[in-house]
């Protein structure tokens, strides 16, 4: 009798605090897990992109850095980049500059003229849909220097397209460099048929006003369009981009 | 004796420098110039496939002795327009300093014709 009383008691006062301590620490883990996913993305970012992509802003832009890049900088990614794109491209990458970071990497000289190797061209790691959610999260943080932030606001005029195109290629000579069409104009910068949707508008008109403030050795040159001229040149985007 | 070797230091000087701004251009020039002007400056860069006007051929000597320093340098600074020239030809005033420009313009001149003088 007094062994049972005592066993019941042991069970009854032996049970209650390994119930509590088990809720405890799960309660412990829901709270705390998301944090410990998001030091995880960075610890990623840090570990997996930092051989390609410029994490930190640089004290100094040197021409050798921008002329030997493999990915574009990443530190004000969040500034730069529309998250939804961000997710999916993760995902599924796609070629945005047709001729690689820095198109002379890639450059051979033949007797039809100069082509771009694309056997030299580096495909970007595909993540899975959890990994590109916690990246693009993660790269959202990073808005780099916020004087360049702009508060613009794009909102869509109606525009024509050939009269776009032609602005683009034969006014302003955007096409020189970047291509409107899959697979029609420059290839030494990023294709612009899609940047709608991939760029935030914001970063759009504040790069095309002044390159430089985000890249000091960005190879674009600074047209020196007024706002007009680049709500045109974005309208066109737009129109491109099938939104 | 002393005026020779202060002569001699003056003109090494002077060559180094020259050296330096020939190296400078080279490398300004196929980060700037030889996406559409091409690696070796024939006017067939990567991008020259789908544009209205060809870039210029910097090989051209008879094309290039035709136009002064000042004239390049510009072209280079200002944009084609600047010369009555394409606008396909952007202002690159952002993208390099007066200096690099000269030194631009140096590399030029050791494309068309050997010499960077």
């Amino acid at each position: 009798m007094k062994m049972f009383v005592n066993t019941n008691k042991i069970k009854k006062v032996g049970a209650l605090p390994a119930r509590f301590y088990a809720l405890a620490f799960s309660l412990l883990l829901v709270l705390i897990a998301p944090n410990l996913y998001a030091a995880s993305t960075a610890e990623q970012l840090k570990n997996d992109c930092a051989g390609c992509h410029a994490l930190v802003a640089p004290t100094e832009e040197l021409l050798t850095q921008r002329m030997t890049r493999i990915g574009p900088p990443l530190y004000y990614a969040g500034s730069k980049y529309n998250a939804a794109w961000m997710e999916k491209w993760l995902q599924a990458p796609t070629r945005v500059r047709p001729g690689g970071e820095f198109f002379a990497q890639h450059t051979v000289v033949t007797d039809e003229g100069d082509v771009i190797d694309k056997s030299t061209l580096i495909t970007h790691p595909v993540l899975s849909s959890a990994q590109a959610l916690a990246m693009t999260e993660q790269l959202m943080k990073m808005l780099g220097d916020v004087k360049n932030q702009s508060d613009f606001e794009y909102k869509p005029k109606k525009s024509s397209r050939k009269m776009g195109a032609m602005n683009f290629g034969k006014f302003k000579g955007c096409r020189a460099c970047h291509q409107d069409e899959e697979g029609y104009g420059g290839v030494s910068g990023p294709e612009l048929h899609s940047v709608s949707s991939r760029l935030k508008p914001s970063f759009i008109a504040s790069y095309i006003k002044d390159p430089q403030q985000w890249e000091p050795r960005s190879l674009m040159p600074n047209k020196e369009l007024n706002g007009k001229e680049i709500q045109k040149l974005m309208d066109y985007f737009h129109l491109i981009g099938g939104e | 004796m002393k005026i020779f070797f202060f002569t001699l230091s003056f003109l090494l000087m002077i060559n180094s420098v020259v050296a330096i701004d020939i190296e400078l251009g080279k490398k300004l020039y196929q980060a700037n110039c030889s996406q559409c002007h091409g690696m070796e400056g024939d006017g067939y860069g990567v991008n020259a496939a789908d544009m209205a006007v060809m870039p210029k051929d910097h090989t051209d000597t008879e094309e290039m002795v035709s136009r002064t320093d000042e004239d390049l340098f510009k072209a280079i600074k200002f944009g084609g327009k600047a010369v009555n020239k394409s606008v396909l030809m952007p202002n690159w005033d952002a993208n390099m300093n007066d200096n690099e420009i000269h030194a631009v313009v140096a590399y030029l001149r050791v494309l068309c014709c050997g010499t960077g003088e």
